[in-house]
């Protein structure tokens, strides 16, 4: 076993321990953390691997999010074939947005992923009849179980946060470590010489944006059963932020960047709001002195100064 | 109403719409055109104009032509200063490398939401028209506040266009956008023509703010709307085109102003935004642009 | 006569009309060592970018190994057999020297990428600075990284853009005998400015000038050519 994978399984087996020292509050909001993890995770592929700044991920969250509570609400599916539809949802809308949007790159990249999930945003709100727009949908309980397990639940909720983004991050790991992890970052390195070797851009890019939608899709499947609401202000342009703030906090292009991110966020967030409603503020400060001082993140830091082998 | 005259109606709501979007594009194209920065933060220029021109308005003595002929003059100085701070400050630091100014703009946007939320509230406020006129047509009345705002608009964009064809100072912001190494081996100082641009583009549309707050009502999160417009103006237009963007702002604008009439404005919004990614996608140049 | 591995015919590239490369008829020998020479500006550089596909031809064909490669894009050409050096070097700086070598192997396809990526840095001596990021190596180095990426993708047609500029001498040496040891598997396909080297190595030399071709012919055939020494001289 290799000191990476120790220490992945590390956090992973910290988090587990976790549950049974928090408080109920803490514990809800470190599975919340969790899932929003897996989508700054997916985020961090597209971004922090290979290179793509994508504008749009709220559209992918978005996507699993709707597909699994619609499919609950209106199709009348249960929660583990709606998770899954989810799932399939966040990468088949990636598929459709990269084949249009990687004929493109950099700043119209931006701007292109910007007006694709700004257009699904209104889309969510022109489907009112069925979205029931701003407003959202909160979904039933009874359909919030797989079996017998009831999501809806503290404990079982955090254990199936958990479990997907322990599996999540392994598969991130493993990523890393693989061909196709060293095509992507080759794309974010060196472009041109990258199709001098043979490899083609598109397909490789095409590729790390659905395994990326796949992520975003996932979590947005699992934050709807998880917490129980579906609403369209997941859609909006601060979804497609948040992922970017967690990357560049935790660091982008290291596994364990897009969690760390989420946790110091969330909880910078949650702290300030006892002292100053300024919630705006932090997030634009953050974004500020990240991008003037720290543009490699915690963890990029550390890689850089100290610990070479982190992934 | 009949059809007739209800198309015209759309039709002068849509013109006074492209009025007020020229203004804030033409700020935002500026801004691409000479520094090849794209300015998230745009869209929150345009709302500091629209709450400064309120509380200008709302403590300056006087009857409200005063106030607001105030509020004219010292909002787009105002928000021209904050945007060159901003630019100095910060997008200068990052050496305008295109992803990270995007990221810093965006950080600047929460920030100047913040400030306007904090200090200003959460609420909607209206300010009052400088005169109260209603033109009188035969088939309905409208209010001649809108018709001079598209006379202040014009008379705006003619004066930007004289600055940048006719002065000294187009003249170096032109050269400067050409390529900003040799501008500055003349002697140039690009920091400072950086600055002033930036500080032009955010004037741009706190005017473009400040004409539009007494049809409606100032509100911090009231960026967001021109904003996209204004990239969908921009974009169409051909990124950088002075002309382009002018020509998109008069197809948008009156386009959005018909559509949303006859058609729900969501839908409207749709096919735009799909229109915009399209057009990068398939037609970067613009659709009024010519390909370099 | 041996078998021709690559020929273009009429290609052209001109950009706003500047003729950077204007009709020229080109053979490329299976086997051979083929030096392209040529005054600055000569159009060496968008000629062969027009072989390896990063740029695409104004008119004219090329057939490589038999098929028509003319709208082929730059990678597919590389899956083809056409390996594609760069004049200013570009490796990946901020990855470990293993990683860009072994960027070009997985592409073809290895059971042991680990194995054949050290025996390909062994080749050209590298196999010690595998864990080095790439960029801190010194730049003849950085040469010799390009080369190997090059290489290790055990190409039919081998391009290289000016491969000697900036080595020192024993540097050279090693060079050259890295690449007869290629031919004839390889075919080469070399840009160069250093003409001891050319003449040293090429079987075949094509010289550009204004982006037409001026002479094609053995080493000894182009330094008794009249019209290269004119260009040359500018006599």
């Amino acid at each position: 076993m290799t000191r990476a994978l120790a220490l992945h399984l590390g956090v992973i087996a910290a988090l587990f321990a976790a549950q049974y020292l928090l408080p109920s509050y803490h514990q809800t909001n470190i599975a919340r953390i969790m899932v929003l993890a897996v989508f700054a995770m997916g985020y961090n592929i597209a971004f922090g691997y290979t290179g793509l700044l994508s504008l749009g991920h709220a559209l992918f969250f978005a996507a699993g999010l709707y597909a699994t509570g619609l499919g609950i609400e209106l199709a009348g599916l249960s929660a583990a074939p709606a998770l899954l539809l989810g799932l399939i949802a966040g990468g088949a809308i990636a598929a459709a947005t990269g084949v249009l949007a990687l004929r493109t790159s950099g700043v119209s990249f931006m701007i292109v992923t910007l007006m694709f999930a700004q257009t699904g945003y209104l889309t969510i709100l022109y489907f009112g009849t069925y979205t029931r727009g701003d407003e959202g949908i909160v979904i039933n309980r009874a359909a919030r179980a797989i079996g017998s397990l009831d999501l809806s639940a503290d404990t079982p909720r955090y254990f199936a946060a958990l479990t997907l983004f322990a599996i999540a991050l392994l598969i991130n790991l493993m990523l890393t470590r693989s061909r196709l992890g060293r095509s992507m970052i080759a794309m974010r390195e060196n472009e041109q010489r990258s199709r001098m070797l043979g490899y083609n851009p598109f397909r490789v890019k095409l590729i790390a944006l659905v395994i990326s939608g796949l992520y975003a899709g996932a979590a947005g499947a699992a934050y709807g059963v998880l917490f129980g609401y579906v609403g369209a202000s997941f859609a909006t342009i601060q979804y497609s932020i948040l992922p970017l703030l967690y990357v560049l906090l935790g660091g982008a292009g290291t596994t364990l960047g897009p969690f760390l991110g989420a946790l110091i966020m969330f909880y910078l967030i949650d702290i300030s709001s006892g002292y100053t409603t300024a919630h705006l503020f932090v997030v634009g400060a953050a974004l500020l002195v990240l991008v003037l001082f720290a543009p490699k993140g915690i963890l990029g830091t550390l890689r850089e100064r100290a610990v070479k082998w982190l992934p | 109403m009949d059809f007739g005259p209800f198309l015209l109606l759309a039709l002068m709501e849509g013109t006074v719409m492209a009025a007020v979007l020229a203004l804030t594009a033409v700020g935002l194209s500026l801004v691409f055109g000479v520094m090849r920065v794209v300015n998230v933060a745009h869209g929150e220029f345009f709302m500091l104009g629209a709450v400064i021109a309120w509380f200008v308005t709302h403590y300056m003595p006087g009857p409200p032509a005063v106030g607001f002929a105030a509020a004219l003059v010292i909002c787009p100085l105002l928000v021209g200063g904050v945007a060159a701070l901003s630019d100095t400050l910060i997008l200068k630091r990052l050496n305008y490398d295109p992803e990270a100014t995007i990221v810093a703009t965006i950080g600047l946007s929460y920030i100047f939401q913040q400030a306007a939320l904090t200090f200003y509230g959460p609420d909607a406020r209206p300010v009052e028209a400088p005169f109260d006129l209603r033109i009188q047509l035969p088939w309905f009345g409208y209010s001649g506040y809108k018709i001079a705002v598209v006379v202040a608009a014009i008379v705006i964009l003619l004066a930007v266009w004289l600055l940048m064809t006719r002065t000294r100072a187009g003249l170096i912001m032109r050269a400067t956008q050409l390529d900003r190494t040799t501008a500055r081996a003349f002697g140039i100082n690009v920091d400072r023509v950086y600055a002033a641009v930036f500080a032009l583009g955010a004037g741009l549309a706190a005017v473009a703010a400040v004409l539009i707050v007494p049809i409606q009502q100032a509100h911090y999160l009231m960026g967001h709307d021109p904003l996209l417009l204004s990239f969908i103006v921009v974009i169409i237009g051909g990124l950088g085109s002075l002309r382009g963007t002018l020509l998109a702002a008069l197809v948008i604008g009156l386009s959005d102003g018909v559509i949303s009439v006859f058609f729900s404005p969501t839908l409207a919004k749709i096919l735009a935004t799909l229109l915009v990614a399209m057009v990068l996608v398939f037609r970067p140049q613009g659709l009024f642009g010519v390909k370099q | 006569m041996a078998a021709i591995i690559l020929f273009a015919r009429g290609l052209t590239k001109h950009y706003d009309g500047i003729k950077a490369v204007e009709n020229v008829d080109f053979d490329l020998t299976a086997g051979q060592i083929h030096a392209l020479i040529g005054p600055n500006g000569a159009g060496k550089t968008t000629f062969v970018s027009l072989l390896s596909g990063r740029i695409t031809p104004s008119a004219g064909t090329i057939q490589f190994d038999g098929a028509d490669i003319t709208r082929l894009p730059a990678h597919s050409r590389v899956a083809r057999g056409i390996a594609y050096t760069f004049q200013i070097t570009s490796i990946y700086a901020n990855l470990p020297v293993f990683d860009n070598v072994a960027l070009a192997i997985q592409r073809k396809g290895s059971k042991h990428l680990k194995t054949d990526t050290m025996a390909a840095l062994a080749r050209v001596g590298l196999d010690k600075m595998a864990d080095q990021t790439a960029g801190t190596l010194a730049y003849g180095h950085q040469r010799l990284l390009e080369i190997a990426m090059g290489l290790s993708m055990n190409p039919k047609l081998l391009i290289l853009d000016e491969p000697t500029q900036g080595l020192a001498n024993s540097e050279i040496e090693a060079f050259k005998a890295l690449i007869r040891a290629v031919t004839p598997q390889t075919t080469v396909l070399l840009i160069e400015h250093n003409m001891d080297v050319v003449m040293d190595l090429a079987d075949q030399i094509t010289v550009l000038n204004f982006g037409e071709k001026l002479a094609t012919g053995t080493p000894a055939e182009i330094r008794a050519n009249k019209a290269v020494q004119t260009a040359y001289l500018g006599g």
